[in-house]
């Protein structure tokens, strides 16, 4: 068969293609975006007519997704941590309708909050939806385990999740692929209630999920990815769930572990094989990538048994992404670092590119604002979010998708005045247009700067769903068409932007101001397209 | 064989192009490999790396422990001295001197050459000087691997047959920029060898 050197989402994307995926439903979100992006760029997908398109959110991918596998077609729907949050509902009952197709969710978690601003672990949502969760180990394992995923899914019709963290999600290894499947023939569930959860039929549908419960743990204790490989020294039982297995066999010769170690990469967690190493070993050490999940569970509120060891007892460090050293270091090994960094060398956040639009944007907010003290802009989710930081320093939150609109709304309400919202075009269409209607049934007197610069840049520049009609949209839900500006944010227009601003920020009603410029990235990466003559694949 | 790699940089600087290229050439000799890499919000002109691992045994970690990485290939000085705890004892630093400023605090290129002189093996070279020399400025990137591989355990054929195909879309002409580039970085390196 085949190999293929892939990242980890790639090998997810792989493994569902090969499965017969029928269509991918995603909003972009590192570390979770490529996934979909192999999947738009795969000649194979194009000529299978999978559908690959970017969706609004979290939620209506979901949904999207949900509506595949009702029809009987595989699906599957990723997203990162966070939007899990965004895709809850249609996440949490979808566990009691059951699909039809097969379905894999995938959430890309972000330990140590690389490109996040939380480090939320989604194997704890699996476990409230009482669905069966994998987690891979290596990019092999995340191609097998979105392959047989699928059938998992449809053998017990169910929604699967799929629990990726940030370092596999982006690292390649050579992956051997098995053999291309079908897509499923359309076909309606068998049951013509079973998507209706109106009560007396989710009463049911709840039952059979908890009816299901023990084949999903017996399908956990046979699980090729949980294994338990016995060890000379049984002074410790090792614990060790997804990635963090490869950081234990790091740090011992030849990968010669003397303890025995229980990997786990299904859950529900497989009771019986931890069972057996409880039995057999006279302390645990647990190495989990991500929230205390097998730990706590293991304590319980007693904790009367053996020793157990790992993030709670401070063996793991409580938060952030494992590394082979913290193992090393929970095993009580040495730590041999090499030469220290010199007392020179700074840190480089992220910043905002030169010649970009936004610049522009927070030069005229700031001086809009004025001698005003720091406190009146609510911001939201993008490039536009580096604006906290110096020269800039424009921006006072950033709390999740959409919500530098209603924060600012709250915030007027409470009468704090000038109340500011700066959103990007792409989160505006996720999440801004309920909060905006909000603000316009109350005429909240808040001033929405969309940031319009025709992508979503920061996961790397795909397609925005608004481009082009951002003003329609605000029209459409009432705010007044002369309180909606669109603005050429560069340098030559500051002084006319400066006065609209003012003008705007003054008024004691709903306005919106739309800076309209191109992305400089996205720009360069369409001119250079552009100069190879080559046929775009973009729409 | 195995190789522990730190490839260095700011976001857009080309770190992932080098590891492509080392990559590449790692797999024809059928050698395993494991390279992580930072996507995301870094990539905004933060400072970015890349743990590319290779060797003839299967790979546990997809990142280096501390101490252990056999080099650490730079495209930018400072960025070089980030990841020294990562370096072994006999570990190379193989950087271009040429800084990237992007940031208002950014120290003194001074006293940031005397730590680089400090480490007991280095290359150093302005990069970008010796691509726009060698006839594309663009090429700064591979200038640094051409000055690294000597110390790859991967033969120098090897590397060019990568160039050769990672670039194949491009057209001959940045092929033979990329080549050059490349040879003129191991040149420099088989110089300060010699010395």
């Amino acid at each position: 068969m085949p190999k293929l050197l892939l990242l980890g989402d790639e090998a997810i994307s792989q493994g569902a293609l090969d499965a017969g995926l029928s269509g991918i439903y995603a909003y972009p979100g590192t570390p979770s975006t490529e996934i979909t992006e192999y999947v738009q760029n795969k000649k194979q997908a194009r000529e299978d007519h999978v559908h690959c398109t970017w969706s609004a959110n979290e939620k209506t991918a979901m949904e999207s997704a949900l509506g595949m596998s009702y029809a009987g077609k595989r699906s599957m729907v990723c997203m990162k941590h966070v939007g899990l949050n965004v895709a809850a509902d249609p996440f949490m009952n979808s566990a009691i309708t059951g699909v039809n197709g097969g379905m894999i969710v995938v959430a890309a978690d972000d330990p140590s909050m690389h490109s996040s601003q939380n480090e939320q672990d989604s194997r704890f949502f699996g476990k409230f939806a009482m669905i069966p969760v994998f987690e891979p180990s290596c990019q092999q394992e995340a191609y097998d385990m979105a392959y047989s995923g699928f059938d998992l899914s449809e053998k017990h019709k169910i929604p699967v999740l799929l629990r990726i963290t940030t370092r596999l999600a982006h690292s390649r290894s050579v992956v051997i692929t098995k053999e291309k499947k079908k897509q499923n023939e359309a076909h309606l569930p068998s049951d013509p209630r079973q998507y209706i959860l109106l009560p007396s039929f989710a009463r049911k549908r709840y039952k059979i999920l908890l009816n299901n419960q023990p084949a999903f743990s017996e399908a956990s204790e046979q699980s090729p990815y949980n294994y338990y490989k016995d060890g000379r020294d049984k002074s410790l039982g090792i614990i060790s769930s997804g990635i963090a297995i490869n950081y234990l066999m790091e740090n011992y010769h030849d990968m010669d572990v003397p303890f025995p170690v229980l990997k786990i990469g299904q859950y529900p967690v497989p009771v019986k094989m931890i069972r057996h190493l409880y039995d057999e070993c006279s302390e645990i050490l647990v190495l989990e990538e991500g929230y205390p999940l097998i730990e706590e569970m293991l304590r319980g509120f007693i904790n009367n048994g053996i020793r157990i060891r790992g993030r709670l007892d401070g063996s793991v460090p409580r938060d952030g992404e494992l590394n082979p050293n913290i193992v090393a270091i929970a095993l009580g090994m040495p730590d041999p670092r090499g030469l220290p960094v010199p007392g020179i060398v700074v840190g480089r956040p992220p910043s905002l590119c030169s010649g970009c639009p936004h610049i522009d944007s927070f030069k005229a907010l700031n001086e809009a604002l004025g001698s005003l003290p720091k406190g009146h802009v609510f911001s939201d989710i993008g490039c536009y979010t580096l604006g906290a930081f110096e020269p800039y320093n424009s921006i006072d939150s950033c709390v999740d998708m959409g919500a530098s609109i209603t924060m600012a709304k709250g915030a007027s309400d409470a009468g704090l005045l000038p109340s500011i919202a700066v959103i990007g075009d792409s989160t505006f269409t996720h999440s801004g247009i309920t909060g905006l209607l909000d603000a316009v049934n109350d005429n909240s007197p808040i001033t929405v700067i969309i940031l319009d610069n025709d992508t979503t840049a920061m996961t790397g520049g795909q397609e925005s769903p608004a481009t082009g009609h951002i003003e329609e949209i605000c029209r459409g839900i009432g705010v007044k068409k002369e309180h909606i500006h669109i603005i050429r944010p560069l340098k030559k227009h500051h002084e006319e932007n400066l006065k609209i601003m003012k003008e705007e920020i003054a008024y004691k009603g709903v306005s919106v101001i739309i800076p309209r410029r191109e992305c400089v990235v996205a720009l360069d990466s369409r001119m250079r397209d552009k100069f190879k003559t080559k046929k775009t694949i973009k729409a | 064989m195995k190789k522990d790699i730190i490839l260095a940089g700011v976001g857009g600087q080309g770190i992932i192009s080098i590891a492509a290229i080392i990559g590449f050439a790692a797999l024809d000799e059928g050698l395993n490999l494991k390279q992580s890499e930072v996507h995301g919000m870094s990539q905004r002109g933060g400072d970015v790396q890349s743990n590319l691992r290779i060797s003839d045994k299967d790979i546990a970690s997809d990142l280096i422990p501390y101490g252990k990485a056999d080099c650490i290939i730079s495209v930018e000085p400072l960025e070089s001295l980030r990841y020294l705890p990562y370096l072994s004892n006999d570990g190379w630093i193989i950087t271009s001197t040429k800084p990237y400023i992007n940031i208002p605090n950014y120290p003194d290129i001074d006293k940031i050459l005397t730590e680089i002189n400090r480490i007991p093996h280095h290359i150093a070279l302005d990069a970008d000087a010796v691509a726009k020399n060698a006839g594309s400025s663009k090429t700064a990137n591979v200038v640094v691997l051409g000055a690294a591989s000597p110390f790859l355990d991967i033969p120098y054929e090897k590397l060019e047959n990568s160039i050769r195909f990672i670039f194949r879309k491009k057209g001959e002409e940045i092929i033979q920029k990329n080549l050059n580039a490349l040879q003129t970085g191991r040149e420099f390196a088989e110089q300060c060898l010699n010395n």
